[in-house]
Formats: C-alpha cells, structure tokens, sequence
C-alpha cells in the first residue's frame, strides 16, 4: 500500500474509528435525553462522534503527509508475556500463588533473547519465597496461597 | 501568619511516628522500583498502590508521595548509571549525566542530583503551600460549568505541552473519556459498555488501565530490543563535591527550580517540561555551550533540579481543582477517591490534616531521599547490575499479584493484559497513553459537570459562553490550539523536543 505516506497516523485513525463507531454502535440503545436533561447515551454518543471525526482526519491526512514506516519486528515477547499473565490468571485461584508464579515467573522468562532455564527456575523459587514472605504473611493479602487440594 | 500555622498542622501530622515511617517506606521502595531500568513513576505507583489501601488516608497519600519522589529520584540514577531514561523527564539527565558517569565522575553526577532535588523540592513545597489555599478559595465558587471548561482546558493544555500528533492526543483522551464511562450510570442506573459482564459494572480499576499501558506494554516494548547496555557500576565512587563545582552548579540549580516550578503548575507539566526546558536554558545561557552532552554538571544539575520542583507543584492543581496536570497525579486523584476522597477544594477545609500533613511530608519526603540515597547509592548500584532477563519477570509478577489483590479477582488481571496489548499497539502507533488516563480519570467527572451545567442553563449550550470564568477557560483553550496549529510555532516546537 504504497500510497499510505504515514501508516502510523493511518493505522491510529483506523483504530480511532473503529472504537468511535462501536461506541456508538453500543450506545444506539441508550436514551438521548435532551441537552437540557441528558440522557446516558448523550455523553458517549457525541465522545464516539469526535473519535469517528479525529480518526477520520488522521486516515485521510495520512495520504497526503509523510511519515516513519510502521515496525511490528518479533511477535515472540508480546505472545509470550501475554500467554504467562493469562496463565497466571488461569492458575491462581485454583493453584494458589505460589505454584502460579513459579509458572509466571519460568514461562515469561523464555521472552528474553538470554533466556537460560537453570537461572529461571532458581529465580522462580527464590520469587516464589518472596511472595509467601512479603504478600502472604507480610501484607496479609487474602489470596488462595497453595494448590486446593493440600489446603 | 496563616500559612506557619497551617505549616504546624501540617508538621504535626506528618512527623508522627507512624507517618514518618510510611513517609520512609514510600521514598524507600519507590527508590527501589524507580532505580530498575525502564520503570517510570507511573508503572511504580500503580504496582505498589495496593500496599497503601488498607492504610489510614492521611498515610497511604503520604507514602503515595514518597513514592513518587523515590521513583523520580530512583529514574535519575538509572538515567546517569545506564543511560537508560525509565521515563521521559529522565532522558534529558542521560545526556550530561552518562558522559559524567563515563569519565569516572558518576558519584559526582549522582551527589549533585539529589542537592539539586532537594533544594528545588524545599522551595516547590512552600510554593505549594502558599499557592494552593488562594486557588482553592477561587475555585470553590465555581459551578459546573467553570468545572466543565476547566477541564476542557486541562485536557487541551496537556495535549498541546506534551510532544507528538497533535490529533492523536486529543484522540487519546476522548478515547480515556470513553473507557471511563464504562460501567453503572450513577444517575440512570444503566449499565453502560459493560457487556452484561458483572465485573464491569463498576467501571474499570485505573490501577488496570495504568499497569497495561504503561507497565506490560513497557516490559514488551523492551523485550524487543536487544542491543547491549554499559553500566558504570564500579565506578561510582567520590560523592563529595568540591565546593567550586557546587558553585558551578548552584545557579543551574536555582533556574531550574525556578522553570520547573512554574512549569509544573500547568496542565500536561510535571516534571517532563521542566527538564527539557531548563536543559535549553542552560545550554543557550552557558559561556562553552558545546560543553553540553559531554559530561556539563548544569546539565545535569538544571533539569534534575527542574524536574523534581514540577513534581511537586503539579500537585498544586490535583490537590486545589481536582484536576490532574499529568499521568502521575491522575493515579493519585485514583487513589484519593479509593480512601473515598473526593479531590478538590473543599479537601483542604473538611480534610486540613490531610491536606497540610501531605504538604509538609512533600518536604520530609526530600529529606529522607537526601539522607537515604547518598549513603545507599552501591545498594541501588548493585541493583541495577541484575540483568533485565531476570529483572522483568518480577516486575510481571508484582504487576500480576498487584492488580489480583485489588478485589481478589483475576478478570482484572485479563483486563490489565488487554490493556498491556493495547499499550504495545499504541507503542508501535506512537500514541501517548497519557493523555489517554487523564481522560480515563476525568470521563465520569466531566459528563456530570457537563449534564448538570446543561440541566441548570435548561439546555442552552451558551452557557459555558456567557459565564464569564467559564469563557475565558475555554477562549484559553481555543488559543492553544490555534496556536499550536499555526504552522511557525508548530516548527518551533517541534525544534523545542529535538534539541533537548
């Protein structure tokens, strides 16, 4: 697509509208209201408007001005420390925080270019006794601590 | 004398034992987290926010501050050590600092940072605490309208004294406004954007939109680079200054307490413009301006100094409107109302002993970051030579557990990795998230002033014309986008951001 000059700005506009219009899509049940007593659709309404508009103005304008190539470069980080929070969700309230963030902790390490599994799992366990000491019995926080079935 | 007594509230609120030790604790691990390399106060404050909630209010804002100055100050070191900004008011001290730390003077560097810190953080809180009771009188008086232009104003002047599009900002913050609509209508009772998904109903946590942005979005950022980093680690040695440096560094120091003092007063300041501005400043003023970059202690000296006094008196707006003047100071608005503070005029007449204790432990604050990282400085050195590949899984996990702890529910923790996607695609767009909490923030605030202007002025929009504070409010607004849309002041501008 080479007459895009500024794909950042065209791709931000892009998603611009895309959440303008769903604001709006979303808010078509919502009443009106008038200016004087605004409904809960008034407000969101005319917000998903100015969104349509801006991203409107940054698609177009990114025809005519020039701008840096948009760079995704590795996917692998992103993919990885969001499957490990995920994961990590998953198992904590069923597997306690101890068990989840030795897992966190080993599955989120293999994002880095220097990855070594020996040094994760030792700063997984290490992790893991930080956590008991300082948000278990430290901060007291009410959270499952091990796995349901040793409680 | 109104304000020496206000002062003795304040000192006798603040020098409890109790709030002496979270005024330590907060200076203490905001140090801590600060000083990790790519983690800037923002990400800091929303991942150890959760400590603070089942404090008293007075104690969690006071440690909430301490914490802020910790990760400021904790930036800076990380900034002269690694050359490594963990956020955007610390690159201007990379560029003076590193080369000090290069040429074996990052004890030196490191030493005039926190004198430069702590004279321009003494002089910032009196300003705050001789300038916020005025405002607070004045801004008593207004109504939902004056309200309402306010914050139309604040939003702008963020946008217009930040970098970057100009339009992707304002896009930023509309789409804030949305986001933070989500949930009950407080006055239909209607589930709004919520998905019938239960946990929505109350809106979404700020801590969640905060932690994505800013924190996971970071960690995926750096993950993606992969170049070496030099850290001067056996180098620091020689804090002590020798006076003659001291006096070549002193007026850089004044000025730029002075900068960023007033900088940090408006909307979109903090500390960011303060330092880039002094760094101008003393570049333009200096006898050998190509000294600069190579390792000047003004440079250094200047924005540090710049940078700490806009930290503070952005309080100044936060604490006296209810208004956020940047990212910072919408966490903490965040975290007034989760200790059910409404922030705003009336805190500091129902609620002195808050107000003047946080003020005075602004300063006690400085103090402690004075005596605490001179003599720990090889604590935070020793820190920094962790390497990031052991580093950003703890930072994942205390993000994880931090946001799972709020309200023992892991939705939020999806939620907050939604929003980490989000943060990384708007990384790659290069759209500030800033902008984007303000809004998150101000949303549910501004469509009630909004609604209850218009109920009053029986939907005739002129309103907001005719009432004289709130036409001059918004007339400021209009200028500074005209301003920033004419096309001469626009290049300076932008030669403004290049050059620092």
């Amino acid at each position: 697509m080479t007459f895009i000059r500024n794909p950042k700005d065209f791709w931000a506009g892009v998603l611009f509208i895309a959440f303008g219009l769903a604001a709006v899509i979303i808010a078509r049940d919502y009443a009106m209201g008038t200016a004087g007593r605004m409904g809960p659709g008034y407000f969101p309404r005319g917000l998903g408007i100015i969104m349509i508009v801006l991203g409107l103005i940054l698609s177009v304008r990114s025809f005519k001005l020039r701008g840096t190539p948009l760079q995704f470069g590795s996917f692998k980080p992103l993919l990885i420390v969001l499957g490990s929070i995920v994961v990590f969700a998953m198992a904590a309230p069923k597997l306690g925080l101890i068990v989840s963030t030795v897992l966190l902790i080993v599955l989120s390490s293999t994002a880095s270019h220097e990855f070594r599994l020996k040094e994760a799992l030792i700063s997984s366990v290490a992790l893991a006794a930080f956590t008991l000491a300082a948000f278990v019995y430290g901060l007291k926080l009410q959270l499952p601590t091990w796995p349901w079935f040793i409680q | 004398m109104e304000l020496i007594s206000n002062l003795g509230i304040g000192f006798g609120v603040a020098l409890t034992l109790q709030n002496l030790f979270y005024c330590f604790g907060g200076v203490l691990l905001g140090t801590l987290i600060g000083v990790l390399p790519g983690i800037g106060p923002v990400p800091t404050i929303a991942m150890l926010l959760p400590i603070t909630y089942a404090l008293p209010p007075v104690s969690a804002l006071i440690m909430l501050a301490g914490i802020y100055y910790g990760a400021q100050y904790g930036g800076s070191t990380t900034a002269i050590l690694v050359n490594l900004p963990g956020e955007a008011s610390s690159v201007v001290t990379c560029l003076d600092g590193y080369q000090m730390a290069r040429q074996g003077k990052a004890g030196k560097a490191l030493a005039i940072a926190a004198i430069g810190s702590f004279i321009a953080g003494t002089f910032a809180t009196l300003l705050v605490a001789a300038f916020a009771p005025p405002l607070a009188e004045v801004a008593l008086k207004f109504g939902p309208a004056e309200y309402f232009s306010l914050m139309v104003l604040g939003l702008i002047a963020a946008v217009v004294l930040a970098s970057g599009s100009l339009i992707k900002a304002i896009g930023m913050i509309v789409l804030g406004l949305l986001l933070g609509i989500i949930g009950t209508d407080v006055n239909s009772g209607l589930q709004r954007y919520s998905f019938g998904i239960a946990e929505l109903s109350d809106g979404i946590g700020f801590v969640v939109v905060a932690m994505g942005l800013f924190g996971f979005a970071e960690i995926i950022v750096n993950l993606e680079h992969t170049e070496h980093r030099e850290v001067f680690t056996n180098k620091v040695s020689g804090l002590m200054l020798k006076w003659s440096e001291f006096k070549e560094a002193l007026p850089a120091i004044l000025r730029g307490t002075g900068i960023g003092s007033v900088l940090g007063i408006l909307p979109g300041g903090g500390a960011l413009l303060g330092a880039f501005a002094s760094y101008t400043v003393e570049k333009r003023i200096a006898k050998d301006p190509s000294r600069f970059g190579k390792g000047a202690i003004q440079g250094v000296a200047g924005p540090e100094s710049a940078n700490n006094a806009g930290a503070q008196t952005s309080f100044i707006p936060m604490l006296t409107l209810g208004i956020p003047p940047n990212a910072v100071m919408a966490l903490m608005v965040g975290a007034m109302t989760i200790h059910s503070i409404q922030p705003g005029p009336q805190v500091m007449t129902s609620n002195p002993q808050l107000f003047w204790g946080l003020i005075v432990s602004m300063w006690i604050g400085n103090v402690m970051l004075v005596i605490l990282n001179l003599p720990m400085i090889g604590i935070w050195v020793k820190l920094l030579q962790v390497p990031y590949r052991l580093l950003y899984p703890a930072i994942l996990l205390f993000c994880c557990i931090g946001v799972y702890s709020i309200q023992n529910n892991v939705f939020d923790v999806y939620l907050t990795a939604l929003f980490g996607v989000l943060g990384w695609l708007f990384v790659k767009l290069e759209c500030e998230p800033a902008p984007l909490l303000l809004g998150f923030i101000l949303g549910p605030m501004m469509e009630e002033n909004l609604r209850r202007a218009l109920l009053l002025s029986r939907g005739d929009w002129t309103v907001f014309a005719t009432r004289p504070i709130s036409a001059v409010m918004l007339g400021m607004a209009a200028i500074l986008l005209l301003i920033i849309v004419a096309p001469s002041i626009r290049k300076k501008r932008e030669e403004a951001f290049q050059e620092a």
